[in-house]
C-alpha cells in the first residue's frame, strides 16, 4: 500500500478534542442508565419473577412514587440546592388532607387544595429562607424537616388522639380522588398504579421544561453561578423559590398517592425518604453542586432504587442488604460524577 | 452617598455624525467620603477606535469603569455620548445607551454550553402561552454567526463554556455584548489572567470589535499589551490623570516609562531593600532597570 501523504482535509485540527466518547460521557444519563441496565440484568438472572408482569409492576411501584420525588429533588439540586424536607412533606401532605376530610369533614377535593396550599408554602418559605439569608439550603431545610416532623406528630396527636388518621374511604367522593391518585390498569394481565403514567408524564414535563424553556435555562444558570446569572439579568430568587415550590408540589402528589392507596397514613410517614430522593437524582447524574443534570437521569436512578428494593426480595436474600447496594451505587455514581465533572471543566488553556 | 440630583436621566439617542466623539469623558472626578477615587479625568472614545486606559492597581480604573456603567454616578465632570450630555442612574441606563461592559468574571457559567450562556437572560422564544418555548435553533444559529464574525469557528455550540480557553471565553463575552447592540465596549482587563499566545487572540478581537465600528474601552496595565491596538491612551495614577495621549503623540517607550516609570522603580526597590540582603540584590537589579528606562529608546520593546 503507497503512503501518499494526503493534504490535510480542511477542518478544524480541534475537532477531534471533542471526541465521541467524550461527549456521550457528558450527557447526565449515561452512567445511571447503563447502572439500571446491570442492576436489571443481575436480578433477573437470580430471579426469573423479577422479569414477569407481576415483578415487574411489583418494583415499578416503588420506583414511580420515588420517581416522582426524584424528578422534583432533581430540578431543586440542578438549581443548587437542597430539600431535605422532602420526605416529611410527603406526610403533611397526606395527613393534611385526612385529617380535614375525616375530622373535620371537608369535601376530599377541598381537603386536597388545602393540602397542595400548605405544601406549596413550605417550599415557598424554604426558597424564601435560603435567598433570604444567603445561608445554605441543607440548614434551611433541616430546620424545616426536624420543624415537620414534630408538627406532623403532634398535631396529629392533639387532634385524632392518635399516630394515624384512616377512614378516609368512608368520606363521599373518595371514589374519583382515588381513581386519579391511586388507581390501577390492567395491562397484560397485570393490575399496574396509575403513579406509573404520572411518574413518565412528570418526568416527560421536567425535561422539556429544562431543556426547552427559558425558566430552564435558568435553571441550570443559578446553580451553575447564581452572582454571574444575575449580572446578565436572571430573575434569580424567584427561579430558586420556584424550585423548591415544585418540590413541595410533587411531595403533596406523593403524599396524597400514598393516603389514597392506603386509605390511611401514618404521622411519621415519609422519614428518611429525602435521602433516597437526593440518592436517586445523584444516580442519575446531578451534580450535589448544581448547575449540571437530568431529569430523565433521576428518574433512571428512582428506577435502580426501586429495582434493588424489591429485587433483594425475589433473590430470596434479606432485605436488610439493600441499603449496602443502595449505599455502594450512591457511591460510584458519585465517583462517576465527578470524572464527568472534570471532564466537563477541563480548560484547554 | 452622593447622587446627583436634577439631571434628566434619559440617555439622546443622538446620531453619530462623526464630528462628536462616541464618549466624551470631561473633568470627571469621584469621592467616597474623604477618598478621592478621581479627580478631574478627560478622555475621548470614538467610534471605530481604542482607547486604552491604563494604570496601576488603585490607580481608579475600577472606578472609571463602574461610572461608565453606572454602578456609580460621578461626582463632578459630565459624561456626553454623541455630543449630548448623559446621566447613567444605574447599570440599565448605561446598557440602555448601548455601553457593554465585559467585567472580569465574564458572567458566564462554566458548565453550560455555549449558546445557553450566549443567552442567558434575554433567551429567545417562539410558540405562545404554555407551549412558549426556548428558540434553540435560533439560538444555536446566532451564536455560531455572531462567532464566525469575530473570527472563531465554534466547532459544536452544545460545548460548555468551560472546555474553552479563557482568550475564547473573552470573545464569547465579546460577541454576546456586540450582538446585544453595543456601541461602545468596556473590556476590564481581559488579558491579564491570561499567557502571553491567549492575550495576542484577545487583542486580536479587539481589533475585530473595532473594525465593526464599536468604540472599545481597553483597561489594562500592561503597556505592551495597550500600545499595539491602542489609538488613545489614558493613563492613570492614585486617581489622577498622567496625561490623554493620541497614539501619534507618544512611543512605546514613553509610554512603557509613564507607566512603569523611574519614579515607580524607584519606590519599588526602596521597598526591597528595607526587606533586608535577601531582597537588596533584587532591589539593585530593578535600580538598573531604573537606569536603562531613563535612557531614551533604552527598553526593550519585546518584553512583556
Amino acid at each position: 500500500m503507497s503512503v501518499t501523504t494526503a493534504p490535510p482535509t480542511h477542518v478544524d485540527e480541534r475537532v477531534a478534542s471533542v471526541s465521541f466518547l467524550r461527549r456521550l460521557l457528558l450527557k447526565p444519563e449515561l452512567g445511571s442508565l447503563i447502572g439500571a441496565i446491570v442492576v436489571f440484568l443481575f436480578f433477573a438472572a437470580l430471579s426469573s419473577t423479577f422479569w414477569s408482569a407481576s415483578g415487574v409492576a411489583n418494583w415499578l411501584d416503588p420506583a414511580s412514587t420515588y420517581g416522582i420525588m426524584a424528578v422534583g429533588v432533581a430540578l431543586l439540586m440542578i438549581g443548587g440546592q437542597f430539600d431535605l424536607s422532602s420526605g416529611v412533606q410527603l406526610a403533611t401532605a397526606g395527613l393534611t388532607t385526612a385529617i380535614l376530610t375525616t375530622n373535620y369533614h371537608l369535601v376530599i377535593w377541598v381537603s386536597l387544595l388545602v393540602s397542595l396550599a400548605v405544601c406549596l408554602s413550605i417550599g415557598l418559605l424554604n426558597g424564601y429562607l435560603v435567598m433570604r439569608t444567603g445561608l445554605p439550603s441543607f440548614i434551611i431545610t433541616l430546620g424545616t424537616f426536624l420543624m415537620l416532623q414534630g408538627a406532623n406528630l403532634g398535631l396529629t396527636k392533639v387532634i385524632t388522639g392518635t399516630v394515624q388518621v384512616s377512614g378516609i374511604d368512608q368520606e363521599p367522593y373518595f371514589s374519583g380522588a382515588h381513581a386519579i391518585f391511586a388507581s390501577q390498569v390492567n395491562l397484560f394481565g397485570q393490575q399496574f398504579y396509575i403513579a406509573i403514567l404520572w411518574w413518565i408524564v412528570f418526568t416527560a414535563l421536567a425535561s422539556y421544561l429544562l431543556l426547552r424553556t427559558r425558566f430552564g435555562n435558568w435553571i441550570f444558570a443559578v446553580g451553575g453561578d447564581s452572582n454571574a446569572s444575575r449580572n446578565v439579568g436572571v430573575p434569580a430568587g424567584r427561579t430558586t423559590i420556584t424550585l423548591f415550590m415544585g418540590v413541595s408540589f410533587f411531595a403533596w402528589f406523593v403524599g396524597n398517592t400514598q393516603l389514597l392507596r392506603l386509605t390511611s397514613i401514618q404521622s411519621s410517614a415519609g422519614l428518611g425518604l429525602e435521602l433516597y430522593y437526593i440518592a436517586a437524582a445523584v444516580i442519575g447524574g446531578c451534580l450535589l453542586t448544581g448547575g449540571f443534570g437530568s431529569a430523565i437521569g433521576a428518574s433512571i436512578g428512582a428506577l435502580i432504587i426501586g429495582m434493588t428494593s424489591q429485587g433483594i426480595v425475589y433473590a430470596g436474600w434479606d432485605s436488610d442488604w439493600f441499603k449496602l447496594f443502595l449505599g455502594g451505587m450512591l457511591l460510584l455514581a458519585v465517583l462517576t460524577n465527578q470524572l464527568v465533572r472534570k471532564l466537563a471543566e477541563q480548560s484547554r488553556r | 452617598m452622593s447622587e446627583t440630583p436634577g439631571t434628566p436621566a434619559t440617555p439622546q439617542a443622538a446620531v453619530s455624525n462623526g464630528e462628536h466623539p462616541l464618549l466624551e469623558i470631561r473633568g470627571i472626578s469621584k469621592f467616597f467620603g474623604s477618598v478621592i477615587c478621581l479627580t478631574d479625568i478627560s478622555t475621548t472614545v470614538r467610534a471605530g477606535q481604542v482607547t486604552c486606559v491604563l494604570g496601576d492597581n488603585g490607580a481608579g480604573k475600577s472606578t472609571l469603569i463602574k461610572i461608565l456603567s453606572g454602578v456609580y454616578q460621578a461626582d463632578e465632570g459630565q459624561l456626553l455620548m454623541d455630543g449630548e450630555p448623559v446621566h447613567f442612574a444605574s447599570p440599565r441606563h448605561s446598557l440602555d445607551a448601548g455601553i457593554a461592559t465585559v467585567f472580569q468574571d465574564l458572567a458566564m457559567i462554566p458548565l453550560m454550553a455555549i449558546w445557553r450562556n450566549f443567552f442567558l437572560g434575554s433567551e429567545p422564544t417562539k410558540g405562545v402561552g404554555p407551549f412558549k418555548r426556548f428558540d434553540k435553533e435560533t439560538a444555536k444559529g446566532i451564536t455560531r454567526k455572531q462567532m464566525l464574525e469575530m473570527g472563531i469557528d465554534i466547532r459544536d455550540p452544545d460545548q460548555p463554556v468551560g472546555t474553552l480557553s479563557g482568550g475564547e471565553r473573552q470573545s464569547v463575552a465579546i460577541a454576546r455584548a456586540v450582538h446585544f447592540g453595543a456601541k461602545l465596549l468596556i473590556l476590564d482587563e481581559p488579558t491579564s489572567a491570561l499567557g502571553v499566545k491567549q492575550a495576542g487572540v484577545v487583542l486580536k478581537y479587539i481589533l475585530q470589535a473595532r473594525d465593526r465600528g464599536l468604540g472599545v474601552i481597553f483597561i489594562t496595565h500592561n503597556p505592551h499589551h495597550a500600545f499595539p491596538v491602542g489609538d488613545r491612551f489614558l493613563l492613570l495614577k492614585r486617581g489622577k490623570s498622567l496625561g490623554d495621549f493620541a497614539k501619534d503623540d507618544i512611543t512605546r517607550e514613553e509610554l512603557t516609562q509613564l507607566m512603569a516609570g523611574g519614579a515607580e522603580l524607584e519606590e519599588l526597590s526602596h521597598e526591597l531593600e528595607a526587606g533586608g540582603a535577601q531582597s537588596a540584590r533584587a532591589a539593585q537589579v530593578l535600580e538598573e532597570e531604573v537606569k536603562e528606562l531613563g535612557m531614551p529608546g533604552g527598553t526593550s520593546a519585546g518584553r512583556t
